[in-house]
């Protein structure tokens, strides 16, 4: 403890100067569990390089240290929340660790509401999803390697919420990005996952340009990287920033639309199903696609701001309405049951989205947090499945609910959480979203056309209905045709260990009871906890239910999920024809997932790719054969020249020495006779010579 | 003082030593022609010593060190033939051409 009181007391505290915020004078500054968040990002961090180092020597290869890391992320997590709703904090600490020109590059932590949400849920679902990962993953070829990129994964999202500037939040950006593309691949002996991992990171690097953009104008023209002094000089209204902010809004939510799969940006998402199940259930539910939504969050007074970002809502309000209608209806056709998932996991982000651009943070970010929660369920509820049947593939499966009772209960709480249906979680933030877009669309909202507007929000009002018919619709039929009727797989079908169906438990009952942190005008646990920040968010915020949003919600997703279970419910017969939801001209478009990624491939990747490679071949054919043939040649005369060098020259010279030696050897051998006699006669002769020739010289 | 004689005297004791060390073959005569030539050497000390008429008289003192060297010089040379002639039962040099290439 002394350590860490001593390093939190040496780096330089930018307290959140709370008082001078009018509305917000009770932020306090956490005290010593804010000041030591930087743990939370550090220890998984430092702990996916221990398992990938050291994990096979653990008991448990690795799976052990990765799930005390995540339970100690959840329990701090939990504490701050729970220190948050005592007293609401907004902390910010940071390390310079460089400088560029007038740019500090820093290290940091922040916790307020928004990031406190953040930690708890990835903590949380991370934790269980952790738990359940030992059970899904035992006897996988790199258990341990698994371990520490899924603990590289959760760090890298931690990176990026703990983050107070942009330069931080791209680090983890990209961190979560290389531990996604680690994980998607896991078997990477199949070329279409390593090809899914490939396509997932591509496609979020085209949109990571817009991130980076958006955060080098924001930078330059605030002249620092720091959230928070972006948000206060949108408070201000700097002109500076308010001249770019529009291009930096959109930059920087292209950036978004990428990590939370919107469209058209979507594509990835689905095809990401390649990875183990925990990466989905996490992936999903807490630490990568939900990025975007922090991020577009996290800036949010930028876009609510009039004169500054507020007219890229209604690109935003445009593309996630597109996102949740569309998405939602190719969820209807899929066979695979993580496909579907995955699916609906688009269209949820895109009511996520849809609610930022019509200004409802607190709605996005409740949706946010109660989707994590059912997702993560109903991933892990799908992959107990798998793991049962040995298929991803719904054909395979039907009447599980007798072999696997905890997964079919726990999968149906999920389902209906997801679904909307009161008193679940999804009920109630999906109606506050739906609320959202209502109120949005009233004249009293003041939503400009600029914005979005008022008819624009009505729109989205009725998709947001209609994809919530489609959610219902297409989770009965994923219930009704993996749980009920015969099954139809082979072998033996049993319950999951229960390392594995513990955690659906426990994510089940944080699903049924999350929406009541903020049920309107009775509890407001979640908007105190998500609107305690330094700068302070000022949404709408109602005071009651929407009856009307209520009541047509409910009827959407109970009609779905009837129409569900008449069309899937068992009926022998004709049940393979059903499998499918056959309708003339939507069944192929939906099949294709609307030609996107055959556009993506025949519009952009093959006119590329074709001229790419031609040109390359020809380089390769002319201009690289030409240098190493070139090289070879001139290698070749060298290695004549040298050799000639060697034999003639080098040789010659050292032959011609030891010749030389040898014949004065031969020479002088003769001298050398032994006798004692001839030397002293030769000293003699030589002596007199001396003197004989001295004394002729006249020297003496 | 006549300086010629001594130094006449030198050189034909030094012209005998060397005539016996390079005709003699019995090792101890051969040392026994070194010693001559040394006392030729010491003699030319002496006289020479004389007729320049050095006060410390340096000429001498050291004729009296080559006599000690000399004396020291015998008795090793005089050890190595000794053990030679154990040996190999002959003190004839012609026949100690073990250093020969």
């Amino acid at each position: 403890m002394s350590l860490l009181a001593a390093l939190s007391t040496e780096v330089p505290l930018l307290l959140a100067a709370a008082t001078e915020e009018g509305g917000h004078a009770e932020l306090g500054d956490g005290g010593g569990l804010a000041a030591a968040a930087w743990l939370i990002p550090l220890v998984p961090m430092v702990a996916a390089f221990v398992i990938a180092l050291f994990g096979k020597h653990f008991p448990y290869r690795g799976w052990d240290i990765a799930t005390a890391v995540m339970g100690f992320e959840a329990v701090y997590g939990t504490f701050l929340l729970i220190a948050h709703l005592a007293r609401p904090i907004a902390y910010e600490g940071a390390i310079e660790i460089a400088r560029i020109g007038s740019f500090p590059i820093e290290w940091g932590w922040v916790v307020d509401g928004l990031s406190i949400m953040m930690y708890f849920v990835v903590g949380v679902v991370g934790f269980f999803v952790f738990l359940y990962a030992k059970g899904y993953m035992e006897g996988d070829i790199r258990y341990t390697w698994f371990f520490a990129s899924f603990t590289l994964f959760a760090g890298g999202m931690l990176v990026l919420v703990s983050a107070p500037n942009l330069i931080q939040l791209i680090v983890g950006w990209e961190l979560v990005g290389v531990a996604s593309w680690l994980l998607i691949g896991h078997y990477w002996e199949d070329h279409a996952n390593s090809s899914a991992a490939i396509k997932a990171f591509l496609t979020n690097k085209v949109a990571d340009v817009g991130l980076f953009i958006g955060a080098i104008i924001l930078a330059l023209s605030v002249g620092s990287f720091r959230f928070s002094d972006i948000l206060h000089a949108v408070e201000e209204g700097v002109p500076a920033l308010a001249q770019f902010a529009f291009w930096a809004g959109l930059a920087v939510f292209i950036g978004a639309m990428g990590k939370s799969g919107q469209f058209p940006l979507h594509v990835w998402l689905p095809d990401a199903m390649a990875g183990p199940t925990p990466v989905s259930a996490l992936m999903h539910a807490a630490t990568m696609v939900t990025a975007g939504i922090y991020l577009v969050a996290r800036l949010f007074p930028l876009y609510l701001t009039e004169g500054f970002a507020d007219e890229v809502r209604s690109v935003i309000i445009i593309i996630g309405a597109l996102t949740l209608f569309l998405t939602g209806l190719i969820a209807l056709v899929q066979d695979d049951i993580k496909r579907v998932l995955a699916y609906s996991t688009l269209s949820q982000l895109g009511y996520m989205m849809a609610a930022l651009g019509a200004g409802a943070y607190t709605a996005a970010l409740f949706h946010l947090f109660t989707h994590a929660f059912f997702k993560a369920l109903l991933f892990l509820g799908a992959g107990s499945v798998i793991h049962a049947v040995h298929s991803n593939n719904m054909s395979d499966m039907g009447g599980l609910r007798k072999y696997m009772p905890w997964t079919f209960r726990t999968f149906v709480i999920g389902a209906l959480a997801l679904a909307g249906i009161a008193p679940l979680a999804g009920f109630f933030s999906k109606d506050e979203i739906l609320a959202s877009f209502r109120y949005a669309g009233s004249a009293e909202s003041g939503f400009s056309a600029a914005q979005g507007g008022a008819g624009l929000a009505n729109i989205v009002l009725v998709l947001g209905i209609a994809a919530a018919f489609v959610t219902a619709f297409y989770m009965a039929r994923a219930v009704f045709l993996t749980f009920f009727g015969e099954y139809k797989g082979h072998g033996h079908p049993h319950e999951s260990p229960a390392v594995m169906w513990i955690p659906l438990v426990g994510l089940a009952v944080g699903s049924a009871f999350a929406g009541f942190l903020n049920v309107p005008g009775v509890t407001e646990f979640f908007t105190e906890l998500v609107g305690g920040r330094a700068v302070p968010v000022l949404d709408h915020h109602a005071e009651s239910f929407d009856v009307v949003v209520v009541v047509l919600g409910l009827a959407a997703a109970l009609l779905g999920i009837f129409f569900g279970y008449r069309i899937w419910y068992p009926d022998k017969a004709t049940q393979a024809e059903r499998d499918r939801f056959h309708v003339r001209g939507l069944y192929p478009l939906l099949e294709n997932k609307y030609y996107i990624d055959d556009l993506y491939f025949d519009g952009i990747i093959r006119p590329i790719r074709g001229p790419v490679a031609a040109g390359v071949n020809w380089f390769n054919g002319h201009v690289i054969d030409f240098v190493v043939n070139g090289a070879g040649f001139l290698a070749r005369g060298l290695g004549k020249l040298v050799y000639a060098f060697d034999q003639n020259a080098v040789d010659g010279a050292i032959n011609a020495s030891g010749a030389f030696t040898g014949g004065w050897g031969e020479l002088l051998r003769k001298v050398q006779t032994g006798r004692v006699q001839q030397y002293a006669t030769m000293i003699v002769a030589g002596t007199v010579l001396l003197v004989a020739g001295i004394v002729i010289a006249g020297i003496i | 003082m006549l300086i010629n004689g001594f130094l006449l005297l030198g050189a034909a004791l030094f012209s005998l030593g060397v005539y016996g060390l390079l005709v003699r073959r019995n090792a101890v005569l051969i040392l026994l022609s070194v010693e001559l030539m040394v006392a030729a050497v010491n003699i030319n000390f002496v006289a020479l010593d004389r007729f320049l008429g050095d006060d410390l008289a340096g000429g001498q003192v050291f004729a009296l060190f080559s006599i000690a060297v000399a004396a020291a010089e015998v008795g090793i040379g005089l050890a190595i033939i000794l053990l030679v002639f154990r040996n190999r039962q002959s003190a004839n040099v012609d026949e100690l051409d073990l250093m020969r290439l």
